[in-house]
């Protein structure tokens, strides 16, 4: 068995450096774009492979670790690998690719300035993102949680206007706060329990610490998890929609935000364990937290024009539906959560790229403005609704199934009151995403344009103007990855890892 | 029995001296020989210190009796793991801030290069005296030294420098006649000077008022000139009109200097039993807290980027001053004792060092001063501005940077001491994030804000970077925040935390504490 672990042992290394090394290579060959945006795509190909190729050994029951030193004693320094973790980075590091070519495209279309800064950081804010999924205790997840935060900061600020900057700022205030939080709760956690390390079941030494002490601390590790953007503290995530759509795609509807709920699975299930958590009775404070989220995010996406905000608002409430199903404490719901974030993973990724796709065709940004784009934006506006479709719980796409997981869950921790919670919320999803594709493919444009010309051909039928390529391909693909994922819940083992990481867990019903 | 390292503690003070000298009369000859020999007595200096630093580590300490008179009489050096540490802290920084300075003086000093360097070379020789030295009255007399050539290196730009040299020569003297008279107290009592021959003279006298007053006097005296937070008015100026790279000295090193002399003079004239006795610790640690906070308030308030860092350079002695005062109440065998006050002294010297000498560089290309005036830099001095924002993500305490570290070991610290120190944790998390408004605020400026022109923007697009031989110094020394912070961490072969613990070990803290 050890030795068969040996060669497999540098993997997470090796998937590590791949957006590392990437980044290097991205500023080398700053001058020319082509080369510079081959490694953006090399990287992210390798890197998908790399961490496909550990699938095997996890769903054998196997943990592949990596320690580079010993920080402190009981801290090491360096990677574990195991089911809950590949979920997350198997998600990240396939919509990298995809994204890597939504990028070109879009930011070629737009002529964006400063895009060797643009691509540095993206692949450094992926190295962050894969190291949170990858890294084996609190502090290797600081640190890269921390890399991530800095790294995006650029991003968010892409455009360098005013508003912006205060994104950035605001962007920054957020979550660096969050980060000092969150190292008081790594540094609290060792001083309570000697260790850091993500256990099946928690750490049983942490249990030996008061109940005032546990409590407490909980709240710092939530208040250090303020990527998951839960309300009060969600505020950073619309206001960073200023950033580049791409950026909002992959670090707002997937990297960042889910680095946010992952520390928060990871702490409930991993750090105080299932039983403690039930013990302490915490899982109803999550549970509070999440739901509140869930239906005030809804209500507020409702009132929300520009597609971004609106698509923002949603991100937030989805975020809590993960929340909530770790906020269960039992098999069901800790499933649907995990299957939750590939999911919402995918559908989100592409209502964000297909608001980008909007965007850099027409330019429009609201939703008013949008009446009958479908006719002239077909595909990117189906597969606008199958993640719309997707986010609201109906079939065929994979958002029914880890709502199923979550429903289930609620029945069996005997929450009937959380079960109406998660049906009105996706009620309220309907509510906001029905209207865009209503307007979208039925609404009329409006006949008074302003561009030159664009009253006399309001009455012809439009002609079809889809984004280019590089744009239109990704967005496609995880359209249809939505609906597999539906069909076939195990591809990528995606299932399964979740069933061994519940399985792990010890705790539940 | 003594090898040639035996000697160094004394050579290393005897070449700089000479130097100083030297530099003087080959400057009336030849200006751009100055810097030359300067660099290269450094050098020298510093392989020495390397050396001492083996020896002390492999063989034990070293003891060298100036002219051969026996220790009560005669003047002692004594080089332990302590000030070998120092020793060679202090010669990094001074190498890197040499190199540096050739071009950056030969613009904003260029009649008085001469001058610069012989008062250079004699701050070094002041501040290596002063660690190596085992008598406290030879301290004192290093301290001037150290002083009297910093007042005069600050006030080398002339105009308001002179303003700000003058305040801190009040102040300077001020704290150097405290800590005078509590060597005199000391003097009075014991009749001794030797720091050996005193810790063991003074313990039957703990209970005496004289030798209480006298380690109040020698607190006070070295918090003036270590800038602890209510005695710190005369920093900001000082730092800020002063060359740049003495900037760099000034807050890597100099403040750092009287620290150690703090530190010795706590633990190795007075020892771990009297601490325990006065409160006095407890207080340093309120007042430390109070300046992270105030400090970093401050330069969150200044437009100046040197006033700003100087600022900074009060909250930053905050952190080693805090950490110094938690010493005696920690005893885990990482973070106990004073690992993580000598672990910030290195720390601070190289991320404050390589601030400080970015802003000289933003001085030396366009003599920018203010922040605001900072826009489009990070495409013109792309590697310079890089730099800045190594350190100042360091300073911040994103991981894995040096400023991490220190900050992970001092809350682990105050967790260790317990009771009501806790409170500490907040100050340090809270002091973060002040960190990130003063130093996101440079950056922001540096890389995202827009200048006002479309032309402007042109003409800045083009790379205008610094010498080389001032780009080396800044470069590594922001690599170094990151390897450092690193090597700290990983801690390979338990090199550099196994020298601090040794220090521990040698004043019976941490974990060699005797409960």
């Amino acid at each position: 068995m050890m030795e068969e672990l040996i060669p497999i042992s540098y993997r997470p290394l090796l998937a590590i450096l791949c957006p590392a090394i990437a980044s290097i290579f991205i500023v080398l060959f700053g001058k020319r774009p082509n080369i510079r945006e081959s490694w953006t795509m090399l990287a992210s190909i390798a890197q998908f492979l790399i961490i496909i190729s550990m699938i095997p050994t996890i769903i054998g029951g196997g943990v592949i670790k990596y320690t580079f030193f010993t920080a402190f004693p009981g801290v090491d320094f360096g990677f574990s690998v195991d089911a809950f973790g590949l979920i997350f980075a198997i998600t990240s590091s396939f919509l990298w690719i995809l994204v890597s070519s939504y990028s070109i495209g879009y930011m070629r279309s737009l002529h964006e300035h400063a895009q060797t800064r643009y691509y540095f950081c993206f692949a450094f804010a992926i190295f962050g993102a894969v190291g949170v999924a990858l890294s084996g205790n609190l502090l290797t997840m600081f640190v890269f949680y921390e890399i991530l935060t800095v790294s995006t900061y650029p991003l968010v600020a892409h455009d360098q206007t005013p508003e912006a900057l205060f994104a950035g700022r605001k962007y920054l205030a957020y979550l660096l706060t969050s980060g000092c939080f969150f190292l008081a709760a790594v540094v609290l956690t060792y001083h309570f329990a000697g260790t850091t390390d993500f256990m099946n079941g928690g750490i049983s030494t942490l249990a030996e610490a008061s109940r005032g002490a546990l409590m407490a601390l909980f709240a710092i590790f939530l208040l250090g998890f303020m990527k998951s953007a839960w309300m009060p503290f969600h505020s950073w995530l619309p206001t960073a929609m200023a950033a580049p759509t791409p950026v909002s795609a992959l670090l707002h509807a997937v990297a960042v935000v889910k680095a946010g709920v992952f520390g928060i699975v990871r702490a409930v299930c991993y750090i105080y364990g299932i039983d403690l958590m039930s013990e302490l009775g915490l899982g109803i404070v999550l549970a509070c937290i999440a739901s509140f989220t869930m239906i005030v995010a809804s209500l507020f996406a409702i009132a929300q024009d520009n597609l971004k905000r609106r698509l923002a608002y949603s991100t937030i409430s989805q975020l809590s539906y993960i929340l909530f199903g770790v906020s269960l404490l039992n098999t069901m719901g800790v499933e649907g959560a995990m299957l939750h974030i590939p999911f919402h993973g995918f559908m989100k990724i592409t209502l964000f790229m297909c608001a980008g796709a909007i965007m850099v065709v027409t330019g429009k940004r609201n939703i008013s403005e949008m009446a009958g784009i479908g006719r002239t934006m077909p595909v990117t506006m189906v597969a606008f609704s199958i993640g719309a479709l997707g986010m609201s719980g109906i079939p065929p796409v994979c958002g029914l199934i880890s709502k199923w997981y979550l429903a289930l869950g609620t029945l069996d921790a005997h929450a009937l009151g959380l079960l109406a919670v998660l049906l009105v919320s996706s009620l309220l999803d309907i509510v906001y995403f029905f209207p865009i594709i209503y307007i979208a493919f039925f609404g009329k444009p409006e006949p008074e344009k302003w561009t030159g010309g664009g009253n006399k051909n309001s009455n012809k039928k439009p002609e079809i103007k889809e984004a280019s390529i590089f744009m239109l391909v990704p967005l496609t693909l995880t359209a249809i990855f939505s609906i597999v994922f539906c069909l076939f819940p195990n591809t990528f083992h995606i299932l399964d890892l979740a069933k061994l990481a519940v399985a792990g867990l010890g705790g539940g019903v | 029995m003594i090898s040639v390292v035996g000697h160094f503690p004394v050579l290393v003070i005897a070449i700089s001296l000479l130097s100083a000298f030297t530099i003087l009369v080959a400057g009336w000859r030849n200006k751009k020989s100055c810097a030359f020999i300067s660099f290269a007595t450094i050098l020298v200096q510093f392989v020495m210190s390397i050396f001492i630093l083996h020896h002390v580590l492999t063989k034990g300490t070293i003891y060298y009796w100036l002219g051969g008179w026996r220790p009560p009489w005669g003047i002692e050096y004594v080089v332990d793991t302590l000030n070998a540490y120092i020793l060679v802290v202090l010669l990094f920084l001074s190498l890197i801030c040499v190199t540096y300075s050739k071009r950056s003086i030969e613009h904003e000093l260029p009649k008085k290069i001469v001058s610069f360097y012989a008062l250079y070379q004699l701050l070094i020789t002041g501040l290596c005296g002063m660690t190596v030295t085992g008598d406290i009255f030879n301290l004192y007399v290093f301290l001037e030294i150290t002083a009297l050539s910093a007042y005069a290196l600050i006030a080398s730009r002339g105009k308001i420098a002179l303003k700000a040299s003058f305040t801190y020569l009040v102040m300077g003297s001020i704290g150097a006649c405290f800590f005078l008279l509590g060597i005199g107290f000391l003097y009075s009592v014991t009749g001794s000077l030797n720091m050996h021959d005193l810790s063991l003279l003074l313990p039957p006298l703990y209970g005496n008022k004289v030798v209480q007053a006298a380690f109040v006097f020698f607190i006070v005296g070295l918090s003036i000139k270590m800038a602890l937070f209510p005695l710190h008015t005369w920093l900001p100026d000082a730092h800020s009109f002063a060359p740049s790279e003495i900037s760099a000295m000034l807050s890597g090193i100099i403040i750092a200097v009287s620290t150690y002399a703090l530190i010795r003079v706590s633990f190795s004239v007075y020892t771990v039993a009297f601490i325990k006795l006065l409160p006095i610790f407890d207080l340093i640690c309120l007042m430390a807290a109070l300046g992270i906070i105030i400090g970093s308030i401050l330069a969150i308030a200044q437009l100046n980027l040197k006033r700003m860092l100087a600022y900074s350079s009060v909250s930053q002695m905050g952190y080693i001053m805090l950490a110094v005062g938690l010493c005696t109440s920690t005893e885990h065998a990482l973070w106990g004792g004073l690992t993580p006050a000598l672990m910030h002294i290195l720390n601070h010297a190289l991320m404050k060092g390589c601030l400080f000498l970015v802003a000289g560089a933003f001085i030396y290309k366009a003599e920018l001063w203010n922040i605001s005036d900072f826009q489009g830099l990070g495409r013109k001095m792309p590697y310079t501005c890089a730099a800045f924002t190594l350190a100042a993500i360091s300073m911040i305490g994103v991981p894995p940077s040096v400023g991490f570290v220190s900050k992970v070991y001092i809350i682990l610290a105050c967790l260790d001491a317990g009771g009501w120190k806790i409170i500490f944790v907040a100050v340090m998390l809270l002091s973060t994030l002040l960190n990130l408004v003063y130093f996101w605020r440079v950056i922001e400026t540096m890389y995202m804000k827009r200048g006002e022109g479309k032309e402007e923007e042109h003409l800045s697009s083009s790379k205008d970077e610094i010498p080389l031989s001032m780009l080396i110094p800044v470069l590594t020394l922001a690599s170094l925040c990151i390897i450092v912070g690193i090597l700290w961490l990983a801690n390979p072969a338990d090199i550099p935390l196994s020298m601090l613990d040794k220090v521990n070990e040698l004043f019976g803290l941490g974990r060699w504490a005797i409960p």
